[in-house]
Protein backbone atom coordinates (compact mmCIF):
# COMPACT_ATOMS: atom_id res chain seq x y z
CA UNK A 1 0.00 0.00 0.00
CA UNK A 2 2.61 2.36 0.70
CA UNK A 3 4.51 1.42 -2.31
CA UNK A 4 1.56 2.69 -4.55
CA UNK A 5 1.10 5.73 -2.45
CA UNK A 6 4.80 6.77 -2.73
CA UNK A 7 4.75 6.23 -6.84
CA UNK A 8 2.13 9.18 -7.18
CA UNK A 9 4.65 11.39 -5.12
CA UNK A 10 7.73 10.35 -7.32
CA UNK A 11 5.50 10.66 -10.38
CA UNK A 12 4.25 14.35 -9.14
CA UNK A 13 8.06 15.19 -8.65
CA UNK A 14 9.29 13.46 -11.47
CA UNK A 15 6.45 15.59 -13.59
CA UNK A 16 7.85 18.84 -11.56
CA UNK A 17 11.00 18.05 -12.53
CA UNK A 18 10.06 17.55 -16.19
CA UNK A 19 8.39 21.09 -16.70
CA UNK A 20 11.08 22.64 -14.80
CA UNK A 21 14.08 21.34 -16.68
CA UNK A 22 12.67 21.81 -20.01
CA UNK A 23 11.62 25.45 -19.33
CA UNK A 24 15.09 25.98 -17.60
CA UNK A 25 17.03 24.44 -20.21
CA UNK A 26 15.12 26.26 -23.06
CA UNK A 27 16.42 29.91 -21.31
CA UNK A 28 19.83 28.88 -23.11
CA UNK A 29 18.14 28.27 -26.25
CA UNK A 30 15.50 30.59 -26.57
CA UNK A 31 15.79 34.30 -27.47
CA UNK A 32 14.69 37.43 -24.72
CA UNK A 33 14.54 40.53 -25.98
CA UNK A 34 10.95 41.31 -24.37
CA UNK A 35 9.72 45.06 -25.66
CA UNK A 36 7.00 46.97 -23.57
CA UNK A 37 4.62 46.06 -26.45
CA UNK A 38 5.24 42.71 -26.68
CA UNK A 39 4.77 42.76 -22.68
CA UNK A 40 1.15 44.30 -23.23
CA UNK A 41 -1.70 41.61 -22.59
CA UNK A 42 -3.39 40.59 -26.00
CA UNK A 43 -6.98 42.27 -26.71
CA UNK A 44 -7.16 42.14 -30.42
CA UNK A 45 -4.45 44.78 -30.96
CA UNK A 46 -5.46 47.28 -28.62
CA UNK A 47 -3.92 48.79 -25.60
CA UNK A 48 -6.05 46.88 -23.22
CA UNK A 49 -8.39 48.79 -21.20
CA UNK A 50 -8.73 48.33 -17.71
CA UNK A 51 -8.11 44.87 -15.78
CA UNK A 52 -9.57 41.49 -16.35
CA UNK A 53 -9.74 40.73 -12.83
CA UNK A 54 -13.45 41.89 -12.48
CA UNK A 55 -16.77 40.03 -11.84
CA UNK A 56 -17.87 37.08 -13.66
CA UNK A 57 -21.78 35.91 -14.68
CA UNK A 58 -23.39 34.53 -11.29
CA UNK A 59 -24.26 31.23 -13.33
CA UNK A 60 -20.79 29.65 -13.27
CA UNK A 61 -21.46 30.15 -9.51
CA UNK A 62 -24.41 28.18 -9.75
CA UNK A 63 -22.72 25.46 -11.59
CA UNK A 64 -20.10 24.99 -9.83
CA UNK A 65 -22.55 24.34 -6.46
CA UNK A 66 -24.69 21.87 -8.03
CA UNK A 67 -21.07 19.90 -9.01
CA UNK A 68 -19.90 19.67 -5.99
CA UNK A 69 -23.57 18.35 -4.50
CA UNK A 70 -23.07 15.42 -7.27
CA UNK A 71 -19.64 15.16 -6.87
CA UNK A 72 -19.98 14.76 -3.12
CA UNK A 73 -22.91 12.04 -4.07
CA UNK A 74 -20.48 10.17 -6.53
CA UNK A 75 -17.47 10.65 -3.84
CA UNK A 76 -20.48 8.35 -1.68
CA UNK A 77 -21.33 5.91 -4.15
CA UNK A 78 -17.98 4.38 -4.95
CA UNK A 79 -17.08 2.68 -1.88
CA UNK A 80 -20.67 1.36 -1.73
CA UNK A 81 -20.57 0.64 -5.84
CA UNK A 82 -17.49 -1.67 -4.90
CA UNK A 83 -19.20 -3.85 -2.15
CA UNK A 84 -22.26 -4.50 -3.78
CA UNK A 85 -21.32 -7.27 -5.94
CA UNK A 86 -20.00 -8.87 -2.35
CA UNK A 87 -23.27 -7.96 -1.07
CA UNK A 88 -25.64 -9.29 -3.44
CA UNK A 89 -22.69 -12.89 -3.28
CA UNK A 90 -23.81 -12.80 0.39
CA UNK A 91 -28.04 -12.47 -0.28
CA UNK A 92 -27.98 -9.09 1.05
CA UNK A 93 -28.53 -7.76 -2.67
CA UNK A 94 -32.27 -6.21 -2.63
CA UNK A 95 -31.31 -4.48 0.93
CA UNK A 96 -28.40 -2.66 -0.60
CA UNK A 97 -30.28 -2.64 -4.03
CA UNK A 98 -32.95 -0.40 -2.01
CA UNK A 99 -30.41 1.69 -0.05
CA UNK A 100 -28.48 2.91 -3.72
CA UNK A 101 -32.36 3.43 -4.92
CA UNK A 102 -33.05 5.24 -2.17
CA UNK A 103 -29.92 7.82 -2.27
CA UNK A 104 -29.67 7.83 -5.66
CA UNK A 105 -33.63 8.63 -5.33
CA UNK A 106 -33.10 11.93 -3.33
CA UNK A 107 -30.50 13.36 -5.73
CA UNK A 108 -32.61 12.91 -7.91
CA UNK A 109 -35.50 15.13 -6.08
CA UNK A 110 -32.68 17.34 -5.89
CA UNK A 111 -32.17 17.50 -9.89
CA UNK A 112 -35.61 17.46 -10.86
CA UNK A 113 -35.67 21.20 -8.11
CA UNK A 114 -32.92 22.36 -9.48
CA UNK A 115 -33.72 21.81 -13.37
CA UNK A 116 -37.73 23.38 -12.26
CA UNK A 117 -36.21 25.87 -10.93
CA UNK A 118 -34.56 27.01 -14.13
CA UNK A 119 -31.72 27.08 -12.41
CA UNK A 120 -29.88 24.59 -15.53
CA UNK A 121 -30.71 26.93 -17.78
CA UNK A 122 -28.27 28.50 -19.64
CA UNK A 123 -29.93 31.51 -21.24
CA UNK A 124 -31.77 33.36 -18.17
CA UNK A 125 -33.80 36.35 -17.46
CA UNK A 126 -34.27 38.57 -20.25
CA UNK A 127 -35.65 35.52 -21.95
CA UNK A 128 -38.13 33.96 -19.70
CA UNK A 129 -38.98 37.60 -18.96
CA UNK A 130 -39.58 38.54 -22.67
CA UNK A 131 -41.53 35.00 -23.26
CA UNK A 132 -43.58 35.66 -20.28
CA UNK A 133 -44.63 39.35 -21.31
CA UNK A 134 -45.73 37.65 -24.47
CA UNK A 135 -47.88 35.49 -22.82
CA UNK A 136 -49.65 37.70 -20.80
CA UNK A 137 -49.94 40.03 -23.75
CA UNK A 138 -51.76 37.00 -25.80
CA UNK A 139 -54.08 36.52 -22.83
CA UNK A 140 -54.99 39.97 -22.40
CA UNK A 141 -55.69 40.01 -26.17
CA UNK A 142 -57.80 36.94 -25.83
CA UNK A 143 -59.71 38.29 -22.93
CA UNK A 144 -60.28 41.87 -24.98
CA UNK A 145 -61.03 39.66 -27.73
CA UNK A 146 -63.97 37.48 -25.52
CA UNK A 147 -65.39 40.58 -23.74
CA UNK A 148 -65.75 42.07 -27.60
CA UNK B 1 5.59 -3.36 -10.31
CA UNK B 2 6.52 -4.10 -6.84
CA UNK B 3 6.34 -7.81 -7.12
CA UNK B 4 8.79 -7.01 -10.11
CA UNK B 5 11.11 -4.98 -7.95
CA UNK B 6 11.12 -8.42 -5.28
CA UNK B 7 12.00 -10.80 -7.53
CA UNK B 8 14.53 -8.84 -8.58
CA UNK B 9 16.00 -7.95 -5.11
CA UNK B 10 15.72 -11.74 -4.53
CA UNK B 11 17.91 -12.50 -7.86
CA UNK B 12 20.28 -10.76 -6.44
CA UNK B 13 20.61 -12.77 -3.19
CA UNK B 14 18.55 -10.88 -0.80
CA UNK B 15 15.69 -10.72 1.57
CA UNK B 16 13.17 -7.71 0.17
CA UNK B 17 11.70 -7.60 3.55
CA UNK B 18 14.65 -7.19 5.38
CA UNK B 19 17.47 -5.85 3.09
CA UNK B 20 18.55 -2.12 4.13
CA UNK B 21 18.68 -1.07 0.85
CA UNK B 22 14.99 -2.30 -0.31
CA UNK B 23 13.24 1.62 0.18
CA UNK B 24 16.39 2.60 -2.37
CA UNK B 25 15.95 0.54 -4.92
CA UNK B 26 12.11 0.69 -5.11
CA UNK B 27 12.85 4.73 -5.17
CA UNK B 28 15.72 4.31 -7.99
CA UNK B 29 13.66 1.84 -10.14
CA UNK B 30 10.08 3.43 -9.92
CA UNK B 31 12.28 7.21 -10.58
CA UNK B 32 13.39 5.78 -13.58
CA UNK B 33 10.26 4.19 -14.53
CA UNK B 34 8.21 7.69 -13.51
CA UNK B 35 10.52 9.32 -16.28
CA UNK B 36 9.75 6.58 -18.63
CA UNK B 37 6.50 6.50 -18.43
CA UNK B 38 6.33 10.60 -18.30
CA UNK B 39 8.12 10.60 -21.53
CA UNK B 40 6.00 8.27 -22.84
CA UNK B 41 3.16 10.36 -22.69
CA UNK B 42 4.69 13.34 -24.39
CA UNK B 43 6.11 11.43 -26.66
CA UNK B 44 2.68 9.92 -27.81
CA UNK B 45 1.30 13.19 -27.38
CA UNK B 46 3.36 14.61 -30.02
CA UNK B 47 2.54 11.57 -32.01
CA UNK B 48 -1.07 12.25 -32.16
CA UNK B 49 -0.74 16.03 -33.18
CA UNK B 50 0.96 14.97 -36.17
CA UNK B 51 -1.12 11.82 -37.05
CA UNK B 52 -4.56 13.93 -35.77
CA UNK B 53 -2.91 16.90 -38.77
CA UNK B 54 -2.37 13.67 -41.05
CA UNK B 55 -6.02 12.45 -40.58
CA UNK B 56 -7.72 16.06 -40.84
CA UNK B 57 -5.85 16.04 -43.94
CA UNK B 58 -6.98 13.22 -45.46
CA UNK B 59 -10.91 13.90 -44.60
CA UNK B 60 -10.61 16.77 -45.99
CA UNK B 61 -9.11 15.50 -49.37
CA UNK B 62 -6.00 17.49 -49.01
CA UNK B 63 -2.26 16.11 -47.71
CA UNK B 64 -1.11 17.47 -44.54
CA UNK B 65 2.39 18.00 -43.00
CA UNK B 66 4.18 15.69 -45.68
CA UNK B 67 7.76 17.33 -45.70
CA UNK B 68 9.68 16.66 -42.45
CA UNK B 69 10.70 12.67 -42.65
CA UNK B 70 8.49 10.17 -44.44
CA UNK B 71 5.06 10.42 -44.69
CA UNK B 72 6.14 13.90 -42.31
CA UNK B 73 6.71 11.87 -39.47
CA UNK B 74 9.12 14.24 -38.11
CA UNK B 75 7.25 16.99 -38.05
CA UNK B 76 5.92 16.73 -34.21
CA UNK B 77 9.87 16.49 -33.33
CA UNK B 78 10.75 20.42 -35.46
CA UNK B 79 7.47 21.19 -33.73
CA UNK B 80 8.89 20.67 -29.92
CA UNK B 81 12.44 21.99 -31.02
CA UNK B 82 10.78 25.54 -32.83
CA UNK B 83 8.66 25.44 -29.34
CA UNK B 84 11.58 25.24 -27.23
CA UNK B 85 13.24 27.63 -29.24
CA UNK B 86 10.77 30.67 -28.84
CA UNK B 87 10.93 33.22 -26.72
CA UNK B 88 8.73 33.02 -22.98
CA UNK B 89 6.83 36.07 -22.83
CA UNK B 90 4.86 36.91 -19.43
CA UNK B 91 3.13 39.94 -19.72
CA UNK B 92 3.98 42.72 -17.18
CA UNK B 93 0.28 43.12 -15.85
CA UNK B 94 -0.64 39.48 -15.28
CA UNK B 95 0.00 37.56 -12.08
CA UNK B 96 3.97 36.58 -12.45
CA UNK B 97 4.02 33.49 -9.68
CA UNK B 98 0.37 32.33 -10.83
CA UNK B 99 1.36 32.44 -14.44
CA UNK B 100 4.21 30.47 -14.30
CA UNK B 101 2.82 27.43 -11.98
CA UNK B 102 -0.49 26.97 -13.87
CA UNK B 103 1.64 24.39 -16.33
CA UNK B 104 2.68 22.53 -13.55
CA UNK B 105 -0.45 21.96 -12.20
CA UNK B 106 -1.53 20.87 -15.77
CA UNK B 107 1.46 18.11 -16.44
CA UNK B 108 1.31 16.80 -12.70
CA UNK B 109 -2.95 15.82 -13.04
CA UNK B 110 -1.91 14.84 -16.23
CA UNK B 111 1.20 12.56 -15.11
CA UNK B 112 -0.41 10.58 -12.34
CA UNK B 113 -3.11 9.01 -14.12
CA UNK B 114 -0.62 7.04 -15.64
CA UNK B 115 0.22 5.78 -11.90
CA UNK B 116 -2.55 3.78 -12.08
CA UNK B 117 -3.22 3.32 -15.92
CA UNK B 118 -2.95 -0.32 -17.28
CA UNK B 119 -0.59 -1.01 -20.15
CA UNK B 120 -0.41 -4.71 -20.23
CA UNK B 121 -1.30 -7.87 -17.73
CA UNK B 122 2.12 -6.83 -15.31
CA UNK B 123 2.74 -3.71 -17.27
CA UNK B 124 1.08 -1.35 -14.65
CA UNK B 125 2.97 1.30 -12.46
CA UNK B 126 0.94 0.35 -9.28
CA UNK B 127 -2.22 -1.97 -9.26
CA UNK B 128 -3.88 0.78 -6.56
CA UNK B 129 -7.22 -0.95 -4.75
CA UNK B 130 -8.88 2.64 -5.26
CA UNK B 131 -7.67 2.90 -9.08
CA UNK B 132 -10.53 3.83 -10.62
CA UNK B 133 -11.43 6.39 -7.86
CA UNK B 134 -8.15 7.80 -7.71
CA UNK B 135 -8.28 8.35 -11.42
CA UNK B 136 -11.21 10.44 -11.46
CA UNK B 137 -9.34 12.80 -8.72
CA UNK B 138 -6.03 13.31 -10.13
CA UNK B 139 -7.30 14.81 -13.63
CA UNK B 140 -9.28 16.93 -11.25
CA UNK B 141 -6.09 18.74 -10.74
CA UNK B 142 -6.50 19.72 -14.43
CA UNK B 143 -9.43 21.92 -13.85
CA UNK B 144 -7.00 24.16 -11.58
CA UNK B 145 -4.53 24.46 -13.92
CA UNK B 146 -6.98 25.91 -16.79
CA UNK B 147 -8.14 28.61 -13.80
CA UNK B 148 -5.22 29.32 -12.61
CA UNK B 149 -3.89 30.22 -16.33
CA UNK B 150 -7.00 31.56 -17.15
CA UNK B 151 -7.52 34.13 -13.90
CA UNK B 152 -3.65 34.90 -14.28
CA UNK B 153 -3.27 36.00 -17.18
CA UNK B 154 -5.00 39.01 -16.53
CA UNK B 155 -6.63 39.08 -20.22
CA UNK B 156 -10.31 39.22 -20.87
CA UNK B 157 -10.11 36.37 -23.42
CA UNK B 158 -8.19 34.43 -21.16
CA UNK B 159 -10.81 34.54 -18.24
CA UNK B 160 -13.92 33.94 -20.11
CA UNK B 161 -12.09 30.46 -21.75
CA UNK B 162 -11.23 29.70 -18.47
CA UNK B 163 -14.67 29.85 -16.49
CA UNK B 164 -15.88 28.22 -19.34
CA UNK B 165 -13.61 25.82 -19.07
CA UNK B 166 -13.85 24.90 -15.69
CA UNK B 167 -17.73 24.91 -15.95
CA UNK B 168 -17.57 22.57 -18.89
CA UNK B 169 -14.78 20.51 -17.50
CA UNK B 170 -17.16 19.94 -13.82
CA UNK B 171 -20.42 19.04 -15.46
CA UNK B 172 -19.36 16.54 -17.37
CA UNK B 173 -17.14 14.99 -14.63
CA UNK B 174 -20.97 13.79 -12.91
CA UNK B 175 -22.14 11.73 -16.27
CA UNK B 176 -18.47 10.74 -16.79
CA UNK B 177 -18.32 9.83 -12.78
CA UNK B 178 -21.26 7.85 -12.93
CA UNK B 179 -20.92 6.14 -15.88
CA UNK B 180 -17.98 4.61 -15.13
CA UNK B 181 -19.34 3.49 -11.58
CA UNK B 182 -21.26 0.81 -13.91
CA UNK B 183 -18.39 -1.80 -14.15
CA UNK B 184 -17.21 -0.67 -10.55
CA UNK B 185 -20.48 -2.25 -9.95
CA UNK B 186 -20.01 -5.21 -11.82
CA UNK B 187 -17.11 -6.25 -11.21
CA UNK B 188 -16.80 -5.58 -7.61
CA UNK B 189 -13.73 -3.45 -7.10
CA UNK B 190 -11.96 -0.33 -7.72
CA UNK B 191 -8.76 -1.25 -8.99
CA UNK B 192 -8.17 -0.85 -12.66
CA UNK B 193 -6.27 -4.41 -13.40
CA UNK B 194 -8.96 -6.07 -10.80
CA UNK B 195 -11.62 -4.75 -13.81
CA UNK B 196 -9.96 -5.90 -16.57
CA UNK B 197 -9.56 -9.10 -14.84
CA UNK B 198 -13.52 -9.16 -14.02
CA UNK B 199 -13.63 -8.80 -18.04
CA UNK B 200 -12.66 -11.79 -20.38
CA UNK B 201 -11.18 -11.55 -24.24
CA UNK B 202 -13.98 -12.19 -26.35
CA UNK B 203 -16.85 -9.06 -26.90
CA UNK B 204 -19.53 -10.88 -25.21
CA UNK B 205 -17.12 -10.77 -21.99
CA UNK B 206 -16.60 -7.08 -22.11
CA UNK B 207 -19.06 -4.69 -19.76
CA UNK B 208 -19.70 -2.65 -22.82
CA UNK B 209 -21.98 -5.79 -23.86
CA UNK B 210 -23.42 -6.55 -20.33
CA UNK B 211 -26.55 -5.05 -20.49
CA UNK B 212 -28.52 -1.88 -22.41
CA UNK B 213 -27.64 0.47 -19.44
CA UNK B 214 -23.87 -0.65 -19.49
CA UNK B 215 -24.02 -0.22 -23.34
CA UNK B 216 -25.53 3.50 -23.08
CA UNK B 217 -22.37 4.04 -20.03
CA UNK B 218 -19.79 3.87 -22.82
CA UNK B 219 -21.21 6.33 -24.54
CA UNK B 220 -21.74 8.83 -21.92
CA UNK B 221 -17.98 7.88 -20.68
CA UNK B 222 -16.51 8.66 -24.53
CA UNK B 223 -18.75 11.78 -24.69
CA UNK B 224 -17.84 13.34 -21.15
CA UNK B 225 -14.57 12.40 -22.14
CA UNK B 226 -14.81 14.11 -24.91
CA UNK B 227 -15.74 17.63 -23.09
CA UNK B 228 -13.51 16.75 -20.10
CA UNK B 229 -10.57 16.62 -22.60
CA UNK B 230 -11.75 20.16 -24.75
CA UNK B 231 -11.84 18.20 -27.85
CA UNK B 232 -14.21 19.16 -30.35
CA UNK B 233 -17.65 19.25 -30.33
CA UNK B 234 -16.76 20.50 -27.27
CA UNK B 235 -13.79 22.29 -27.52
CA UNK B 236 -15.87 25.98 -26.52
CA UNK B 237 -12.68 26.77 -24.56
CA UNK B 238 -10.86 27.54 -27.22
CA UNK B 239 -13.57 28.71 -29.48
CA UNK B 240 -10.91 30.79 -32.08
CA UNK B 241 -13.56 32.66 -33.58
CA UNK B 242 -14.93 33.84 -30.57
CA UNK B 243 -12.45 33.82 -27.38
CA UNK B 244 -9.07 34.01 -29.56
CA UNK B 245 -7.71 30.89 -27.45
CA UNK B 246 -9.45 30.65 -24.46
CA UNK B 247 -7.62 30.47 -21.15
CA UNK B 248 -3.94 29.92 -23.49
CA UNK B 249 -3.90 33.02 -25.35
CA UNK B 250 -0.89 35.07 -23.09
CA UNK B 251 0.89 32.10 -23.38
CA UNK B 252 4.17 31.14 -25.76
CA UNK B 253 7.05 28.75 -26.73
CA UNK B 254 7.52 25.90 -24.13
CA UNK B 255 5.10 27.47 -21.33
CA UNK B 256 2.40 27.31 -23.90
CA UNK B 257 2.95 23.35 -25.20
CA UNK B 258 2.43 22.09 -21.71
CA UNK B 259 -1.60 22.78 -22.34
CA UNK B 260 -1.26 21.10 -25.87
CA UNK B 261 0.81 18.18 -24.96
CA UNK B 262 -2.22 17.62 -22.00
CA UNK B 263 -4.66 18.29 -24.75
CA UNK B 264 -3.18 15.41 -26.99
CA UNK B 265 -2.00 12.96 -24.23
CA UNK B 266 -5.76 13.04 -23.27
CA UNK B 267 -6.91 11.33 -25.71
CA UNK B 268 -4.66 8.30 -24.81
CA UNK B 269 -5.70 8.44 -21.27
CA UNK B 270 -9.71 8.74 -22.05
CA UNK B 271 -9.03 5.99 -24.86
CA UNK B 272 -7.43 3.96 -22.79
CA UNK B 273 -9.69 4.41 -19.67
CA UNK B 274 -12.64 3.26 -22.34
CA UNK B 275 -10.32 0.67 -23.20
CA UNK B 276 -10.08 -0.88 -19.39
CA UNK B 277 -13.27 0.05 -18.45
CA UNK B 278 -15.95 -1.26 -20.96
CA UNK B 279 -13.62 -2.95 -23.51
CA UNK B 280 -11.84 -6.13 -21.73
CA UNK B 281 -8.77 -4.30 -21.66
CA UNK B 282 -5.31 -6.33 -22.37
CA UNK B 283 -7.38 -9.77 -21.97
CA UNK B 284 -6.02 -12.13 -24.70
CA UNK B 285 -8.01 -14.51 -26.66
CA UNK B 286 -7.85 -18.20 -25.02
CA UNK B 287 -6.01 -16.95 -22.56
CA UNK B 288 -8.56 -15.40 -19.84
CA UNK B 289 -6.88 -14.13 -17.08
CA UNK B 290 -9.34 -13.66 -14.07
CA UNK B 291 -8.65 -13.60 -10.14
CA UNK B 292 -9.20 -17.06 -9.77
CA UNK B 293 -7.03 -18.57 -12.63
CA UNK B 294 -4.09 -16.82 -14.27
CA UNK B 295 -3.61 -18.69 -17.94
CA UNK B 296 -0.67 -15.97 -18.64
CA UNK B 297 1.10 -16.68 -15.64
CA UNK B 298 0.80 -20.59 -16.21
CA UNK B 299 2.53 -20.22 -19.39
CA UNK B 300 6.29 -21.08 -19.56
CA UNK B 301 9.52 -19.87 -20.60
CA UNK B 302 9.02 -18.12 -24.35
CA UNK B 303 5.39 -18.53 -24.31
CA UNK B 304 5.03 -16.17 -21.04
CA UNK B 305 7.04 -13.59 -23.37
CA UNK B 306 4.96 -13.57 -26.05
CA UNK B 307 1.50 -13.46 -24.31
CA UNK B 308 2.80 -10.26 -22.65
CA UNK B 309 3.67 -9.04 -25.96
CA UNK B 310 0.30 -9.96 -27.44
CA UNK B 311 -1.26 -7.93 -24.27
CA UNK B 312 0.45 -5.24 -25.01
CA UNK B 313 -0.61 -5.11 -28.73
CA UNK B 314 -4.03 -5.84 -27.84
CA UNK B 315 -4.73 -3.40 -25.27
CA UNK B 316 -2.57 -0.53 -27.78
CA UNK B 317 -4.86 -1.38 -30.52
CA UNK B 318 -7.85 -0.85 -28.91
CA UNK B 319 -6.73 2.44 -27.26
CA UNK B 320 -5.42 3.74 -30.72
CA UNK B 321 -8.68 3.00 -32.33
CA UNK B 322 -10.59 4.98 -29.67
CA UNK B 323 -7.83 7.90 -30.12
CA UNK B 324 -8.36 7.68 -34.13
CA UNK B 325 -12.25 8.04 -33.29
CA UNK B 326 -11.86 11.01 -31.29
CA UNK B 327 -10.48 12.43 -34.03
CA UNK B 328 -12.78 11.06 -36.58
CA UNK B 329 -15.07 13.14 -34.70
CA UNK B 330 -13.43 16.22 -34.24
CA UNK B 331 -12.83 16.73 -37.95
CA UNK B 332 -16.66 15.52 -38.92
CA UNK B 333 -18.98 17.44 -36.23
CA UNK B 334 -19.11 21.75 -35.55
CA UNK B 335 -18.77 22.69 -32.34
CA UNK B 336 -21.73 23.07 -30.58
CA UNK B 337 -23.37 26.08 -28.44
CA UNK B 338 -22.57 26.51 -25.27
CA UNK B 339 -26.34 26.22 -23.96
CA UNK B 340 -26.71 22.77 -25.51
CA UNK B 341 -23.45 21.86 -24.26
CA UNK B 342 -24.80 22.79 -20.23
CA UNK B 343 -28.22 21.00 -21.70
CA UNK B 344 -26.71 17.88 -22.82
CA UNK B 345 -24.57 17.53 -19.99
CA UNK B 346 -27.41 18.01 -17.14
CA UNK B 347 -30.52 17.37 -18.88
CA UNK B 348 -29.93 14.38 -20.78
CA UNK B 349 -26.43 12.54 -19.89
CA UNK B 350 -26.78 12.93 -15.53
CA UNK B 351 -30.29 11.57 -15.76
CA UNK B 352 -30.03 8.91 -18.05
CA UNK B 353 -26.57 7.71 -16.28
CA UNK B 354 -28.61 7.77 -12.65
CA UNK B 355 -31.21 5.84 -14.53
CA UNK B 356 -28.17 3.64 -16.05
CA UNK B 357 -26.50 2.93 -12.38
CA UNK B 358 -29.72 1.73 -10.64
CA UNK B 359 -30.90 -0.32 -14.06
CA UNK B 360 -27.43 -2.11 -13.61
CA UNK B 361 -27.70 -2.90 -10.15
CA UNK B 362 -31.16 -4.33 -10.30
CA UNK B 363 -30.00 -6.39 -13.31
CA UNK B 364 -27.26 -8.06 -11.29
CA UNK B 365 -30.31 -8.67 -8.67
CA UNK B 366 -32.19 -10.39 -12.01
CA UNK B 367 -29.10 -12.36 -13.14
CA UNK B 368 -28.20 -13.49 -9.74
CA UNK B 369 -31.64 -14.96 -9.46
CA UNK B 370 -31.68 -16.24 -13.05
CA UNK B 371 -28.02 -16.44 -14.37
CA UNK B 372 -29.27 -17.87 -17.75
CA UNK B 373 -30.61 -14.33 -18.93
CA UNK B 374 -26.95 -12.90 -18.34
CA UNK B 375 -25.93 -14.70 -21.21
CA UNK B 376 -28.93 -14.34 -23.42
CA UNK B 377 -28.39 -10.33 -22.80
CA UNK B 378 -24.90 -10.51 -23.66
CA UNK B 379 -24.97 -12.20 -26.71
CA UNK B 380 -28.10 -10.38 -27.92
CA UNK B 381 -25.88 -7.34 -27.53
CA UNK B 382 -23.16 -8.60 -29.12
CA UNK B 383 -24.78 -10.22 -31.70
CA UNK B 384 -26.51 -6.52 -32.29
CA UNK B 385 -22.95 -4.69 -32.11
CA UNK B 386 -21.81 -7.15 -35.13
CA UNK B 387 -24.67 -6.38 -37.10
CA UNK B 388 -24.43 -2.60 -36.65
CA UNK B 389 -20.86 -2.62 -37.33
CA UNK B 390 -21.19 -5.24 -40.90
CA UNK B 391 -23.72 -2.60 -42.21
CA UNK B 392 -21.51 0.37 -41.07
CA UNK B 393 -18.76 -1.31 -43.45
CA UNK B 394 -21.03 -1.99 -46.22
CA UNK B 395 -22.47 1.27 -46.51
CA UNK B 396 -18.75 3.14 -45.95
CA UNK B 397 -18.18 0.35 -48.68
CA UNK B 398 -21.19 1.33 -51.02
CA UNK B 399 -20.63 4.97 -50.40
CA UNK B 400 -16.48 4.34 -51.65
CA UNK B 401 -18.02 2.84 -54.60
CA UNK B 402 -20.35 5.42 -55.67
CA UNK B 403 -18.47 8.60 -55.06
CA UNK B 404 -14.91 7.04 -55.99
CA UNK B 405 -11.83 7.34 -53.33
CA UNK B 406 -9.46 9.66 -55.05
CA UNK B 407 -6.77 10.03 -52.58
CA UNK B 408 -3.37 9.33 -54.32
CA UNK B 409 -1.12 6.63 -51.87
CA UNK B 410 1.77 6.30 -54.10
CA UNK B 411 3.13 9.92 -54.82
CA UNK B 412 3.15 13.02 -52.39
CA UNK B 413 2.13 11.04 -49.16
Amino acid sequence: MPFHFANVLLFTVTAIGFVFLSLFGGKFLRPNNPTPNKSLIYECGEKPIGQAWYNFNPRFYLIALVFVIFEVEIAFMYPVASVYKSFIDHGQGLLAFAEIFLFVAILAVGLAYVWAMGDLEWVKGLKQDVMKAHQAQQSAAIMAKKAA
Amino acid sequence: MQAFLDSLIRGWGHDPQTWVWTQLIYVAFMGLFSFAVINFAAVTAGIFSWAERRVAGRMQSRVGPNRAGPGGFYQWIADAVKLLTKEDLVPTEADQFLFRIAPYFMMVGFACVFVALPFSHRLVIAEMNVGVFYIIAVTALIVVGIIMSGWSSNSKWSLFGAIRSAAQIISYEIPAGMALMIPVLLSGTLSTQGIIRAQGPWPWEWYIFHDPASFAAFFIYFISALAEGNRTPFDLPEAESELVSGYNTEYSGMRFSYFFLVEWGNMWVMSALATTMFLGGWQVPFLPVTDAADKIAMLSGGWTVLAELASIAIFTFKTLFFVFIVMWLRWTLPRIRVDQMMNMCWKYLVPVSFAAVLFVAGWMLVIHAVPALDWIMRIVLTAGGAITLVMFWLRTLQNIKDTGDKFDFTSNW
